[in-house]
């Protein structure tokens, strides 16, 4: 396959001057997929709703206007099938983008996405790759019960041969679709229906960020708070309060979780000596917990207390939307757990 | 359409002779070797998993050898194909090399995918052989992939017309997944031109179609019902399958339209290797051995005048020293070195995958980053 990716303009966000020019989350994913289906007619984008509809949650709005039928396609309400047939489309050398409506879908592509698109570079010996992304909605909706809820990336970063990006603001997720739909891997784009009507400054003008390079968003001295996607605004928000208690926190946006940019994290925890994982998945096998585990071997003569982790509990999503705010990783627990950790509870 | 139609099961009816086709001497020569080929070289596969030199699951093509030959040869070879775990057959008959096979099952690097696949995934890129799949049903969809991707570059990005056709190969027992009826969907939805060839050898393992399919005596209503055209084929006839598969596909190609056929056929031996085929009888496996595709095309070959008993003993001399030498070139290839572990997980445009998520350990320490940026400096901009 021929690498698309030649001499990529790698740019933090923050560094390309222009005027501010706030616009949402979805118009951000929006203005990537359309970049670059200019750019190279072997981009398209298929999906439930993704055409006529204007995209279930509008990300792909006017998408057919500019780009026709041909390559702005519906699909029927088959997920299996339609991953399978991108996946077949990217080994040929096409660049899918495939909007699940929301990750949860994904479950019944699970051999496809998971069997199929990450293995066939390895089981050809290198001679067929998969260059596709996948992307849609990733955790809890709004009250959308336990089937909708899934965050994905608790299953499938256990699995080798993908890549993993969680972006957390507007600007990160264009800079970061522009990356996923030029790499010559299968990337797992995983957005957030609660973040889609986010509104951020998104510079004008060409930038990508590469994976595996995480940003720190807020400087701090006490304690380091690691997280990515939605709960990343929600580590920003607690820090807040924290500081009005004497707690400085480090909040680190890792971006990706594969690769994960750890280096950052480990200088980060040498300097404040403590750590709190903040992951929306489930606790167990989680990549929180991945993360966890190597602070600590990395960190090991640095941590003054052991890492702690704030995860959704470990119960299926529940709907009354009371109790769904106290399973997600809230600021008030992010805000318990860092006290915790810095023996201020 | 003409097609044949053998009442019940393949093989049980008995075609009248065809004409040969009006192609050189030498091309009907070459299927005849190609079918010996790949017999030969599955019962040296065979006892090469007896000698504990294949691994894992390993299922051989004996007695399918006409559907994988007639339609590979039915086709151009830029028409890309793709099939199942039973798939030695296509992948030589596709052109790739009985050493490269062979020692791909011996997990050799001199195997066609440095032996990282074995015999249930063989991948030929230069052949336009895309797998080589091991999980039931799962290369439909793939296969309707491969061909909206050829679709989709003659028609969008080159702005001209179809000129591809895909085939698809499934056993009778893929017909029951899930994944196979959205692939029908989708290719009859978007006028996909892929060909679903159904190689019904009456047994998905030890389960006869009929106790596992309903409609099993008119199989061709799984792809009406998705409006594919439709072709039940002699899969145990070269001729037959030749002849119906080349007007099939070009009419696909032409058309830009999927298609549906039922190949009856069968498989001599059992599902994999530690099959001891109680759930069939000796007389049934007889007497579809009697009427074997590779005899009856040898046979009209001589009929014919194409070609002599003689010059038969040496075509098969021939096999069985391309076989052996298979063999050999296998054993003595070497085992992959360790790295190879860690190669061909990503394509990785920043850096070498070493195992790990973690990009520290990519580049060293001062790889902090974690990327490489094509030209070779590191950071950000």
């Amino acid at each position: 396959m021929s690498a698309v990716l030649s001499n990529p303009v790698f740019r933090e966000p923050s560094t390309l001057g222009g005027p501010v020019r706030e616009i949402e989350f979805r118009d951000a994913i929006r203005e990537a997929m359309s970049e670059e289906m200019r750019r190279d007619k072997r981009v398209f984008l298929l999906g439930e709703e993704v055409a006529q509809y204007d995209g279930a949650y509008k990300v792909s709005k006017g998408m057919l206007a500019e780009f026709g039928a041909r390559r702005i396609i519906d699909t029927p309400i088959s997920e299996s099938g339609f991953a399978g047939m991108a996946i077949g489309a990217a080994a040929m050398g096409l660049r899918p983008i495939v909007e699940f409506m929301s990750w949860s879908f994904s479950l019944v592509a699970a051999d496809p996405i998971l069997n199929n698109a990450p293995k066939m570079l390895y089981m050809s010996g290198g001679q067929l790759g998969c260059p596709i992304v996948f992307r849609g909605n990733d955790g809890a909706g709004g009250q959308l019960g336990s089937t909708h809820s899934w965050c994905v990336e608790g299953l499938y970063s256990n699995v080798p041969g993908v890549k993993i990006v969680i972006p957390s603001c507007p600007a990160d997720a264009k800079g970061l679709m522009k990356t996923a739909i030029r790499d010559d891997d299968p990337v797992f784009f995983l957005e957030s229906e609660r973040m889609l009507g986010n509104k951020g400054h998104v510079p004008e003008g060409e930038y990508l960020i590469p994976f595996g390079h995480a940003a720190v968003r807020r400087a701090g001295a006490h304690c380091t708070l690691a997280s990515w996607g939605r709960p990343v605004n929600f580590c920003l928000e607690a820090a807040e309060i924290l500081a009005k208690e004497g707690i400085d926190c480090e909040v680190i946006d890792l971006r990706t979780i594969r690769p994960l940019d750890l280096p950052t994290v480990v200088k980060s925890v040498k300097k404040t000596n403590c750590a709190v994982v903040v992951d929306q998945s489930w606790s167990f096998s989680s990549p929180g917990g991945e993360l966890a585990a190597l602070i600590h071997k990395h960190c090991f003569d640095d941590l003054d207390n052991f890492v702690h982790r704030v995860h959704s509990d470990d119960v299926p999503t529940p709907y009354s939307a009371k109790l769904e705010q106290e399973y997600l990783p809230n600021v008030r627990k992010i805000c318990e757990a860092v006290r915790s950790a810095t023996y201020r509870a | 359409m003409a097609t044949t139609t053998p009442s019940g099961s393949a093989g049980t009816a008995s075609p009248t002779p065809r004409k040969l086709p009006s192609l050189p001497p030498a091309t009907l020569v070459k299927w005849l070797r190609d079918m010996h080929l790949i017999r030969e070289f599955e019962v040296r596969c065979t006892q090469s998993y007896q000698d504990k030199k294949i691994g894992g699951f390993c299922h051989v093509y004996i007695g399918q050898e006409a559907v994988a030959v007639g339609c590979t040869q039915a086709v151009k070879p830029e028409d890309p194909i793709i099939t199942a775990y039973r798939d030695h057959g296509h992948a030589l008959a596709r052109g790739m090399t009985a050493r490269a096979c062979m020692a791909e099952m011996y997990g050799k690097v001199g195997g066609c995918a440095k032996g990282k696949g074995g015999s249930m995934h063989m991948f030929d890129r230069p052949n336009n052989l895309y797998g080589g799949h091991g999980i039931v049903g799962a290369q439909t969809p793939l296969g309707a992939g491969l061909a909206f991707a050829t679709k989709y570059e003659d028609e969008v990005i080159n702005g001209g017309k179809n000129r591809r056709v895909t085939l698809c190969f499934l056993g009778d027992g893929a017909v029951n997944q899930g994944a196979f009826y959205e692939a029908m969907n989708l290719a009859g939805l978007f006028d996909i031109p892929v060909i679903f060839i159904v190689e019904n050898n009456g047994y998905s393992m030890g389960t006869a179609i009929d106790r596992g399919t309903t409609m099993s005596h008119d199989l061709c209503i799984k792809g009406r019902a998705h409006g594919l055209k439709e072709a039940t084929i002699d899969g145990m006839d070269l001729l037959a399958v030749y002849h119906d598969m080349h007007e099939l596909a070009e009419w696909c190609r032409e058309n830009s339209r999927p298609a549906f056929v039922d190949m009856k056929c069968y498989r001599y031996k059992g599902h994999s290797m530690s099959d001891p085929r109680k759930y069939r009888t000796r007389e049934e496996e007889e007497r579809y051995e009697s009427n074997d595709a590779i005899a009856k095309f040898e046979k009209a070959l001589i009929d014919h005048g194409v070609v002599t008993e003689e010059s038969v003993k040496e075509m098969l001399k021939g096999v069985r020293e391309e076989v052996r030498d298979s063999i050999q070139f296998s054993n003595e290839s070497p085992e992959p070195p360790l790295s190879d572990l860690y190669t061909d997980v990503f394509v990785e445009p920043w850096g070498r995958y070493t195992g790990s998520s973690l990009p520290e350990f990519m580049g060293g320490a001062d790889n902090v980053c974690g990327f490489r940026s094509t030209d070779g400096k590191e950071g950000l901009v």
